[in-house]
């Protein structure tokens, strides 16, 4: 089918998240729309699928103006949704999450399961979506599980598809058999309406590209005609650096090290297991891993979040296994969390308190207990200019500010210590392309000035080009420590549990191992 | 590749919302810019759904609540209106001098009556009539003031304290015991008094602290069955030795010695005691407390994101275990403020339901102690001249509580109240912060 968005404006107050937009998805054809977090793609597609309304503009299918009270009417229109958070049941099967709400029936409203099984089966043959109709939902990996959201929408015969942001949670070898179904989807006629902000997966995929910017439509384009240049250049407004540039490391004495370390999540399974990884001053080792193998509970094992359940945990030479949070801040831990919002920043707090959050107690901020409220503000009011954020004045709430500019009060405060070791999670998770920038260098900052640092990222160019040694995480194990030479294809598939891991770096092999330097 | 120039955003606000200004504007973040004048960003403080703005809403909505409710239950007003074709103008009328009666009759019995400054003006006598009932609202606007205080810091640092009344009555039997049992001159006894009051309620707040912090104990369910305990440990006290009035088999204790009672402020003739200044003073030491100490900064920092908290380093079991500790503190305050001060005896129900009214005004003053302090005065102008209202005018009494429950019920429902006022959003945040969470 044919869509058409002509003119759509929406307000929320005095902010234009969409200010005319125009967009046009040819029947067969991928379009990507490409844009910054907070460019009004999020907003778009929720004016498209029916969950907000358009304070002026049309909608039309096939030349037919339409409008959408609620999602409900969308998915009769034809069109299907698939969101960044999957909407299924995790105990019930594949069959029975696909046909919910549409169930084939026998006598006296039995669910008429074989029909249910056949027709994903019919389906999922037909798109080259493999996926047993039997499986249970939870017992699934992620990638399978957005196969059944597809034939969810598959099976409510959508002739569009909209996947917003599908690839956040996937591993390269299944974006890669994703962007295989999209294609074969979009042979048999159908459109897909694909929202990222991963300029090599556009370039990949798409058949149009439109970018838009600060709730506008700034440009359109195709893959043969754009590159990942200049496409960040559309996306931010001006030209960015892509790839950090970064002398070698020298690595000198051992920092942090952690020997055999076993880590439970809540429910007292075992989430980390047996594992032992040295880092060095002045040297990054990036952690690759598709989300939920264990590096967000190693993460916050290593900070003190998280109670290790074995193992040892040293930072230069001494015994943190089991300090807490506040010793091991003094011990020279630094640290950005993986949900800057959750555990970062109290948003409610202002920008200044919020770069204080770690040493609120201690002089010049505090005297006897008593907060120096002057030397606070006027602390607030330097850092603004030395990290660049971005804001009216330091007495501003920190939710006020813009994901980049959150990341930077927190990136500021931890690095305003004396850093030892830097813990990174998901450093630049939702952040434009400029605040990616700006993150990398501060963190490779804090590695050229003798800091050991430990960054976890599910993006694994990310990994690629900030790691000096790159350490692969899957199901709990580091399953190789490799050099980010080695490429994305092996490290790909070393995150899925599968492949050769090749020999570790020789430059640092030789003084690797647990126990060294204890 | 086609690609249209973008114009630069119409306001700095419009693109610092979306995402930091382009690197050349350098300084052009959140709200910068060229600001509007003064009395615009003021009209626009007042148009938006602030909780400010909503709490005053919520009381005046409630008066007109209240007054509606007058209304229809006065046989005068309903004849009136039945009567409304042949004269209308009286029905009109009525239907607000009604209002108007009954609602003046609460001012002139907790504020000031015209009518006994008129007397005392033109005789110079009876000068005791005209401050009795502002005394009277100070009086029982006191242990609201100390135990909402110790209720709002709870809520502020993310902890429910729901056991005021039980430290209440633990504060009491400690500050009453100090009271009879030793002699001593006033300006020894009197703040030994007041520190066995804050001791009872803190000792009474650390039981639930250190449960929680311990064993992740719901505070909710035992402060609430804390408060039984209590309740009945009164009782149990007032049985017998050496707490109960000797000669008595009625749950009543000895009184407290002269030199243990709480000097008054005005003379004999009016009620209002030095409780009320400590009362005062509590609230300017708690207000200091949470925005200039540390410990106060680490409370907030736990309530407002706890999470947060952890990852800064701050201990989640020192700030449970101490904002419990200080919640009762205040909540014994407020036992000993009423029994030093008017009192001077314990009974079985001593209390009452300050305890639970302490939540209200919490609530009603937004957790803030400046805040607390003007709702209690509220809440106590309602009770104090809500029985000289049922004197003047026959309306009963519970029309107060009606009132009070109806701010109460806007204040949680700030949505409601931003429909009927059509008021601005200011995101979720801000409003959510007064409803938020009984999960713990």
């Amino acid at each position: 089918m044919r869509l058409e968005l002509d003119g759509i404006t929406k307000r929320f107050g005095p902010l234009v998240a969409n200010d005319h937009v125009d967009l046009t998805v040819e029947p067969g054809e991928i379009h990507c729309l490409l844009g910054e977090n907070g460019a009004g793609k999020s907003t778009l597609m929720n004016v498209l699928f029916g969950l907000l309304h358009a304070d002026s503009g049309e909608i039309r299918i096939d030349g037919t103006p339409v409008t959408f009270a609620d999602p409900g009417e969308a998915v009769r229109h034809g069109i299907g949704m698939v969101h960044q958070h999957f909407m299924l049941i995790p105990v019930f099967t594949v069959a029975e999450n696909v046909v919910l709400g549409f169930e084939p029936t026998r006598r006296f409203g039995w669910l008429d399961r074989r029909r249910a099984h056949a027709e994903v089966r019919r389906l999922s043959s037909e798109f080259g979506l493999e996926v047993d109709p039997g499986a249970l939902v939870e017992t699934l990996p992620v990638g399978v599980q957005q196969r059944v959201e597809i034939l969810k929408a598959l099976q409510r015969e959508a002739r569009l598809l909209i996947l917003d942001e599908p690839t956040a949670v996937l591993t390269p070898q299944e974006t890669e058999a994703l962007f295989r179904i999209m294609r074969s989807l979009r042979d048999s006629g159908r459109s897909i309406l694909f929202i990222t902000h991963k300029l090599k997966e556009v370039l990949s995929v798409a058949d149009r590209i439109t970018v838009m910017r600060l709730g506008r439509v700034v440009g359109s384009t195709t893959p043969d005609e754009a590159d990942e240049k200049s496409l960040a250049t559309m996306m931010v407004g001006r030209d960015v650096e892509l790839v950090i540039t970064k002398t070698p490391a020298s690595p000198a004495e051992p920092v942090l090290q952690l020997e055999q370390l076993s880590v439970a999540d809540e429910r007292g399974v075992t989430v980390v297991e047996d594992v032992n990884l040295e880092i060095r001053a002045g040297e990054i080792v990036a952690l690759a891993g598709v989300q939920g193998n264990g590096q967000t509970e190693l993460a916050e094992a290593i900070v003190g979040l998280r109670p290790v359940r074995s193992g040892v945990l040293r930072v230069e030479g001494a015994d943190l296994t089991d300090a807490t949070p506040r010793e091991r801040i003094r011990a020279g831990l630094a640290q950005v969390p993986e949900d800057r919002q959750a555990d970062g920043l109290v948003l409610s707090m202002s920008i200044a308190e919020n770069l204080i959050l770690d040493q609120y107690d201690a002089p010049p901020f505090a005297r006897h207990g008593v907060r120096d409220l002057s030397a606070m503000r006027a602390y607030g009011a330097r850092a603004l200019s030395e990290f660049d954020i971005r804001a009216a004045s330091a007495d501003v709430p920190a939710g006020t500010l813009s994901g980049g500019n959150q990341q930077k009060v927190v990136v500021a405060r931890e690095l305003s210590r004396k850093v030892k070791v830097l813990v990174a999670s998901q450093p630049t998770r939702g952040l434009d392309v400029g605040s990616i920038e700006y993150v990398h260098r501060r963190i490779v900052d804090a590695r050229n000035a003798g800091a050991a640092v430990l960054i976890i990222s599910s993006e694994l160019d990310e990994v690629l080009a900030l790691g000096d040694r790159v350490a692969v995480m899957y199901r709990g194990r580091i399953v190789g420590i490799v050099d980010p030479a080695v490429g994305r294809e092996t490290v790909g598939l070393m995150m899925a549990g599968a492949g050769e891991v090749p020999p570790p770096p020789p430059a640092v092999n030789a003084t690797l191992g647990p126990g060294d330097g204890s | 590749m086609t690609t249209e120039p973008i114009a630069p955003p119409s306001s700095p606000q419009d693109a610092a919302s979306v995402l930091p200004a382009p690197a050349a504007s350098g300084t052009g973040g959140a709200g910068t810019g060229g600001a509007p004048p003064l009395y615009r960003r003021l009209l626009a403080r007042l148009v938006e759904a602030n909780p400010a703005v909503v709490t005053v809403l919520s009381v005046f909505t409630a008066l007109v609540f209240g007054g509606i409710l007058i209304d229809v239950t006065s046989s005068g007003v309903v004849h009136a209106w039945s009567h409304a074709g042949s004269h209308p103008g009286r029905a009109l009328s009525l239907t607000f001098t009604t209002v108007a009666d009954a609602y003046g009759a609460i001012l002139s019995g907790s504020v000031l009556s015209p009518s006994t400054l008129g007397h005392a003006v033109s005789t110079g006598q009876g000068w005791a009539q005209v401050f009795n009932p502002i005394s009277e609202t100070c009086v029982a606007a006191t242990p609201l003031i100390l135990a909402g205080v110790g209720v709002a810091i709870g809520f502020r640092t993310g902890v429910f304290n729901i056991g005021a009344q039980g430290q209440l009555i633990a504060g009491s039997i400690v500050a009453l015991y100090v009271g009879f049992a030793v002699n001593l001159p006033i300006w020894i006894h009197l703040p030994l008094v007041i520190l066995a009051g804050a001791a009872g309620g803190a000792a009474a707040g650390l039981i639930p602290g250190i449960l929680k912090a311990r064993t992740g104990a719901h505070e909710v369910i035992v402060t609430i069955m804390l408060n039984y305990v209590f309740l009945n440990l009164l009782n149990y006290v007032l049985g017998g030795a050496p707490f109960q009035l000797p000669g008595q088999t009625n749950e009543i204790s000895q009184k407290m010695l002269p030199s243990a009672r709480m000097p008054h402020l005005f003379g004999s003739s009016l009620r209002v005691n030095l409780s009320f200044v400590i009362a005062i003073a509590m609230a300017a030491l708690a207000s200091w407390f949470m925005n200039r100490s540390t410990l106060g900064f680490s409370f907030k920092v736990s309530g407002a994101n706890a999470n947060a908290a952890r990852t800064a380093g701050m201990s989640s079991t020192k700030v449970t275990i101490l904002v419990f500790a200080i919640s009762g503190l205040f909540a014994g305050m407020a036992g000993m403020a009423t029994l030093s001060g008017t009192n001077f005896f314990l009974s079985s129900g001593y209390g009452g339901t300050i305890g639970f009214n302490a939540i209200t005004v919490a609530l009603l003053g937004r957790n803030r102690p400046w805040g607390v302090v003007w709702a209690s005065m509220l809440f106590a102008m309602l009770d104090v001249g809500g029985a000289s209202m049922q004197i003047r005018t026959g309306i009963t009494l519970d029309l107060t509580a009606v009132i009070q429950a109806t701010i109460i019920f806007f204040i949680a429902t700030p949505m409601l109240v931003r429909e009927i006022y059509r008021l601005r959003s200011t995101g979720a945040g801000a409003l959510q912060l007064f409803t938020k969470g009984w999960s713990g």
